[in-house]
């Protein structure tokens, strides 16, 4: 029984930390997402450079193969630096559902091995999601038609632009046909594959939520740090800080409830959608929790376009949403615990 | 990561499981904060340590058996789940023992800790003063050198069971010219010694749960002394700190209460329906139980590695309290008119266990550091916040 991460995960977090920092600051991201497109293919060649694509991909295909656990450090390392969706949802949500793909598909492992590279965009169509995040930018798109799982070259589809408050999602509406030659799997398999990229969808977002949070009580520490009145810095008043600790004791209590959460899909339990699901759902009120404070103490200054708590604060706003809302996860979360109190109480956590 | 159990572990698990089983008594013990319910408990503390099971953690030479802290959490998780009474000397194991682990010298874990393990000896908290609680550097209760003696006078209160209990352990002022924190020293002190006198205190549920303690030339030997002279202040820091971390409550007993109270929304689900908010207040429980669980397991295998746990031990003491005061609550509001009723009403449910356990709930909040305090711990010293 060990419920940390190795020495090697955690160095690699704080590389990509470290990266990201310099790579993708708040000024930065703002440029791309005046853009039409709102993506920068000069930021996702460097993140490529990186390695960071590559994470997920077999190493058969060129890629380092890591796993659920290791990724939900790296989530909330893309959510502390508002990451568009492309790059979680290419390199960790689509690459889990083409791994899965039958050797038959021709095209696996050319794709797996494009996205180690880091020069294919691909969009994930969950039917849990009613509009496509950066299917837009894509090149492919993973679809759903039924339990089947069509691939469907950008050519294919039409996207209608759906815009969101957040200028990091790029929604889209996707039209289009499904027929053989898009198809990569269906029936049994094509549903079990579905089943297994909302978990992972869902574990991408959660660990977003909380890096973002954790970026935006970052930026209320300094800020009500700094920002005087009456003489002093206002995060020297009890009724500030205690907003604070608030903050900092639910994102505490959230992070082991995602890493149970990334073990329970990198390993298929049984209980897999009762954890997801809780790790969202707290992963999603410690966001919602540390925008409400945060732009609290921000006072004003919060509720400006200027002042960069507005770019975190959205983004955690949209995904709370994503992926499943809260009455999806919270009627998961009941499944369980209604249904069957003999599987509940203590020495049940790792599913002894 | 490797979220298995050792093959030890499990049979550690089995071994714990198959004793509590056979032993737990099957009708609840009374109050412990009766005379009879007290004597009930420190027989039961009794055969806990006879099974060597009363502090799994500590050396077997001082009377444990000398489990790591992963087996800890799984005895704790049987021993909750088994139903098993509450620790009634939980002031002296879980707040002493690991001071007296740190601090003590030889002689003085030789002393103090077997007698402790067994219940021989029970302890008492003095660290509050009528006016020093949240400030409790503001402490004024005075402990005079005099040779090989200290002699104490001054006061302390809301000392848990102290009307019961054998000894006890405080904050006294060593030096008198010194304020605040400085000139503090931890001392032990036997309760039948002359010039003490203990008043109970009546707490909410009408029981003589703690008590007020007067010191009138008390003279203590030198050698009950624990750590150095005027380092009192550092001492029961330490002992804070183990106070709101993980000992004192560990998640078992919350994880055990959240499956109690879902037993009891699906005995009362047509009624608890009516209320649309008990639903997810159940399942907010769990949640909240088992975050805290998981959360535990996190910081032991950090521990494991050498991390060392610090302020962040303030955030548990939030969530385990205000956890315990919503599923409380909770419970309150399925049982509904019923929920007044006392043990002795004909037609109190569930022994009006969830009513004993709502009042006490009420404490949590409050005692070992109002969570006004951790909060401000927590802003200050995890985040780096303004001191006020």
């Amino acid at each position: 029984m060990d419920f940390t991460f190795s020495d090697d995960q955690l160095a690699f977090r704080e590389a990509v930390s470290r990266f990201l920092m310099t790579e993708a600051a708040p000024e930065m991201l703002r440029e791309i997402w005046e853009t039409d497109v709102g993506r920068s293919p000069d930021l996702r060649h460097k993140i490529a450079e990186q390695g960071l694509t590559a994470l997920s991909v077999p190493e058969s295909c060129g890629g380092l193969g890591m796993d659920d656990v290791a990724w939900s450090l790296m989530t909330q390392e893309l959510g502390y630096y508002a990451i568009p969706d492309s790059l979680a949802d290419t390199a960790y949500v689509a690459t889990g559902l083409i791994s899965a793909l039958p050797e038959s598909v021709a095209a696996r492992d050319e794709w797996l091995s494009r996205i180690a590279d880091g020069n294919i965009r691909i969009a994930v169509g969950h039917p849990v999601n009613p509009l496509v995040a950066d299917a837009h930018p894509a090149d492919v798109l993973l679809l759903a038609h039924g339990d089947e799982v069509h691939a469907v070259p950008r050519s294919l589809a039409d996207v209608i632009a759906n815009p969101s408050i957040d200028h990091s999602r790029r929604l889209g509406r996707v039209v289009w046909e499904p027929n053989s030659a898009t198809r990569v799997a269906s029936g049994e398999v094509g549903r079990a594959m579905w089943a297994a990229t909302l978990e992972r969808g869902v574990l991408s977002v959660s660990g977003q939520l909380l890096g973002l949070a954790q970026r935006m009580l970052d930026l209320s520490v300094d800020y009500t740090a700094q920002r005087k009145q009456f003489g002093r810095p206002i995060g020297s008043f009890q009724a500030v800080k205690h907003h604070l600790a608030d903050v900092a004791t639910r994102i505490e209590f959230a992070k082991p409830v995602l890493y149970r959460a990334a073990h329970a899909v990198a390993h298929g339990e049984a209980d897999v959608s009762v954890r997801v699901s809780h790790a969202k759902l707290a992963c999603g009120e410690a966001a919602w929790l540390a925008a409400r404070h945060g732009i609290q103490v921000h006072g004003a200054m919060g509720y400006t376009w200027e002042v960069d708590l507005q770019m975190f604060m959205k983004r955690a706003w949209a995904l709370d949403a994503s992926w499943g809302d809260r009455g999806f996860h919270k009627a998961r979360v009941a499944g369980l615990v209604l249904g069957d109190a003999a599987a509940l109480g203590p020495g049940r956590t790792f599913g002894e | 990561m490797e979220l298995a159990f050792t093959p030890r572990q499990r049979a550690f698990r089995a071994e714990v499981r198959a004793w509590l089983a056979d032993n737990v008594p099957r009708t609840p013990l009374a109050s412990y904060d009766t005379h009879e319910g007290f004597d009930q408990h420190r027989e039961w503390e009794r055969r806990l340590f006879d099974a060597r099971l009363s502090m799994v953690m500590w050396p077997e030479a001082l009377g444990g058996r000398g489990c790591d802290l992963i087996e800890w959490l799984i005895f704790e998780e049987e021993y909750y789940a088994s139903g098993a009474p509450l620790r009634v000397n939980q002031n002296g194991q879980l707040l002493l023992g690991p001071t007296l682990m740190e601090f003590g010298t030889e002689a003085q874990k030789q002393r103090f800790l077997p007698r402790m393990a067994s219940s021989e000896d029970m302890w008492a908290q003095g660290w509050s003063e009528p006016n020093a609680g949240s400030d409790m550097a503001a402490i004024t209760s005075k402990a005079i050198r005099e040779g090989d003696h200290y002699v104490l006078n001054g006061q302390k209160t809301w000392s848990t069971r102290a009307i019961y209990a054998d000894w006890l352990f405080g904050l006294f002022r060593s030096d008198p010219a010194s304020s605040r924190h400085h000139g503090l020293s931890f001392l032990t002190v036997p309760l039948d010694a002359p010039g003490v006198t203990i008043r109970p205190i009546r707490a909410l549920n009408g029981k003589e749960a703690f008590a007020e303690i007067f010191f009138d030339d008390v003279r203590v030997p030198v050698e009950n002394r624990i750590g150095d002279e005027g380092q009192g202040w550092h001492v029961a820091m330490a002992t804070a700190g183990f106070e709101r971390g993980l000992l004192l409550r560990s998640p078992g007993r919350f994880q055990h209460t959240a499956r109690r109270l879902v037993a009891l929304y699906q005995a009362h689900r047509e009624s608890a329906d009516r209320d649309p908010t008990i639903r997810d207040a159940v399942c907010e429980s769990w949640m909240g139980a088992e975050a805290y669980a998981l959360s535990a397991y996190h910081t032991v295998g950090r521990v494991a590695k050498g991390a060392r746990i610090g302020d962040e031990a303030s955030t548990n003491k939030i969530v385990w309290s205000e956890l315990d005061l919503k599923m409380h609550e909770t419970a309150m509001r399925i049982l509904g008119a019923r929920a007044e009723l006392v043990a002795e009403a004909p037609e109190a449910e569930d022994g009006a266990s969830w009513l004993e356990g709502f009042l006490f709930a009420q404490a949590g909040p409050i005692y070992a550091g109002t969570n006004e305090i951790q909060r401000n711990i927590i802003a200050e010293r995890m985040l780096g916040l303004p001191k006020s």
